[in-house]
């Protein structure tokens, strides 16, 4: 009863887990010819692991420009997407070398705590409320913050909150504070207040669906606009003012950053070249662009 | 419902076409998971032959605990492997996250109750007879195992199919570690969330569909050498 392969019943089960072998070998010769779809822990490139906001990835603004950089400077760029709350948390614990998000206050004390270098704004654009097109609230052409109170007060029509943490989930909240409602009140005010616990993109369709109201980021809005049943209600208000920084993990913090290859990423994302082809994005597509490219002039 | 149509004719395009992306993608999937299911195999196989073949105290709940762990929630494992291999994590230092490999780890932790559940069921399921003749033939214990594992092959097979089953459908494990990094670690789970998500329905059910071609090409390679 000795080990011989192929023969005999015993042996069809090793032949099984051989085949299960050669089949998994078989798919890495055929598919796995590039180094950066191989299975291999280390693969030659170096590699730059970015955690985005969502919307930066949704827009598809990442997927633009992430070969042009890969390009120019012979390097794997691993590109995350998650709220700010999570990409800020990949920071803190190493598991990324930039982040890309958009929570002034939350970058403010990332960079006091030590994780992060320096916040660097390179584009910006505008939160909008959209809603059901019928706008049953009526909250059309009113301030951000009169039409928050509004939405309490009438209870008329839903809002779905990202409810996740994220950047828009931050402006959201200011935005009801200015208002000035308790955020915890508003949460538990009643069923027409809903949290998504999800993506820009998500948030929007659930709220399509749903013909709700909602806080969203101008580039994910018209990059989504086709698929939605929303109307634009609210856009005017400095609260709605949206900026984007990068900032490049501190390795003295959290070791084993790569600091020379963020900082690159952060001079090309700042570098009037890319600054023009992030200012044109999406022109020919949505009619209007969908960030303003401002490196070194961010407005406050 | 059009678009479950449209996503029918969608796959049909993206396979007819071999869309590179998608087979990109599809080869992923089915690497990361025929690789774990494989190293599953490799360390469950004698496992659970050990443990069926020993008798020992706590061997009944040692079973319900495996059996439990059928149930392993894919995002709980997903959140374990992020906390261990995550760089703050104890086992950081291997520079891991993120990457295919700590996937495999992590869907070889999903399917390892399944296989080893699966196989002692299955090494349960053969009759006494077969282990008394090679007993009365003067067989040593390993040569018993061997024989009993021989009787029970099927059901092993069916474990192991099983088990891969389980990994190239899970998608808890392969965001959260995996991070959904477009020509790294995106698999056909991760890239059905991120097109639903981005509303793309069409595309989302098409990859569903070439999930299932897969699993179901796999199977037939399988079977025709279980039944040889």
């Amino acid at each position: 009863m000795s080990w011989h392969f192929g023969r005999g019943p015993w042996g069809k089960l090793a032949h099984f887990l051989l085949a299960l072998l050669v089949l998994s070998g078989l798919v890495n010769g055929a598919l796995g010819c590039t180094s950066s779809t191989g299975a291999s822990p280390l693969p030659p490139q170096p590699r730059l692991r970015v955690a985005t906001t969502t919307s930066l990835y949704d827009t598809g603004l990442w997927g633009y420009l992430e070969p042009m950089f890969e390009e120019r400077y012979d390097v794997e760029l691993d590109v995350m997407y998650a709220g700010t709350g999570k990409a800020l948390e990949y920071g803190r614990r190493g598991d990324v070398d930039v982040i890309t998000v958009h929570a002034k206050a939350r970058e403010d004390e990332f960079i006091a705590e030590g994780y992060g270098i320096e916040r660097v704004p390179f584009a910006y654009n505008y939160f909008l409320i959209v809603g059901p097109p019928a706008d049953p609230a009526g909250i059309k052409g009113l301030s951000p913050e009169e039409a928050f109170r509004r939405l309490m007060e009438t209870g008329k029509g839903s809002f779905i909150s990202r409810g996740d943490d994220s950047g828009t989930h931050s402006k959201e909240k200011r935005i009801w504070e200015k208002a000035g409602y308790d955020y915890e009140v508003v949460r538990n005010a009643g069923a027409w207040y809903i949290e998504a616990g999800r993506g820009m993109g998500p948030t929007l369709m659930m709220a399509s669906e749903k013909r709700a109201y909602t806080l969203t980021d101008i580039g994910t809005y018209l990059a989504y606009k086709g698929k939605l049943e929303l109307a634009p209600l609210v856009d005017k208000g400095e609260l709605l003012l949206n900026v984007y920084s990068a900032i490049a993990v501190n390795p003295e913090k959290v070791p084993g950053a790569k600091l020379d290859l963020a900082r690159k990423l952060i001079d090309f994302l700042t570098s009037p070249e890319i600054q023009e082809l992030i200012g044109s994005y999406g022109v020919e597509e949505y009619g209007m662009p969908l960030f303003i490219p401002c490196a070194g002039a961010a407005p406050e | 419902m059009t678009e479950i149509w449209h996503g029918l004719l969608k796959a049909i395009e993206l396979i007819i076409s071999l869309d590179p992306e998608v087979m990109e993608i599809a080869g992923r999937s089915l690497r990361i998971s025929l690789t774990s299911a494989f190293l599953a195999s490799l360390l469950c196989i004698p496992l659970a032959s050990l443990i069926h073949f020993h008798q020992f105290r706590g061997k009944r709940i040692l079973i319900s605990l495996i059996q439990t762990f059928f149930s392993l929630p894919t995002v709980a494992v997903g959140l374990f492997v992020f906390v261990l291999f995550s760089r703050a994590g104890p086992l950081g230092g291997l520079g891991l996250m993120f990457t295919p490999v700590v996937m495999v780890l992590g869907q070889m932790l999903l399917i390892t109750p399944i296989l080893l559940g699966l196989t002692i069921a299955a090494l349960s399921g053969v009759d006494q007879m077969v282990l008394d003749t090679a007993r009365s033939l003067g067989a040593s214990g390993f040569q018993m195992a061997l024989a009993v594992l021989r009787e029970a092959r099927f059901a092993v097979m069916a474990a192991v199919i099983m088990g891969f089953g389980r990994a190239i459908s899970e998608l808890g494990i392969a965001i959260m570690v995996g991070g959904n990094i477009r020509g790294f670690t995106r698999v056909i789970t991760t890239a059905i969330s991120l097109e639903t998500s981005k509303g793309d329905l069409e595309l989302s059910i098409a990859l569903g569909i070439i999930l299932i071609a897969i699993a179901l090409v796999i199977n037939i390679i399988l079977n025709r050498i279980q039944q040889r």
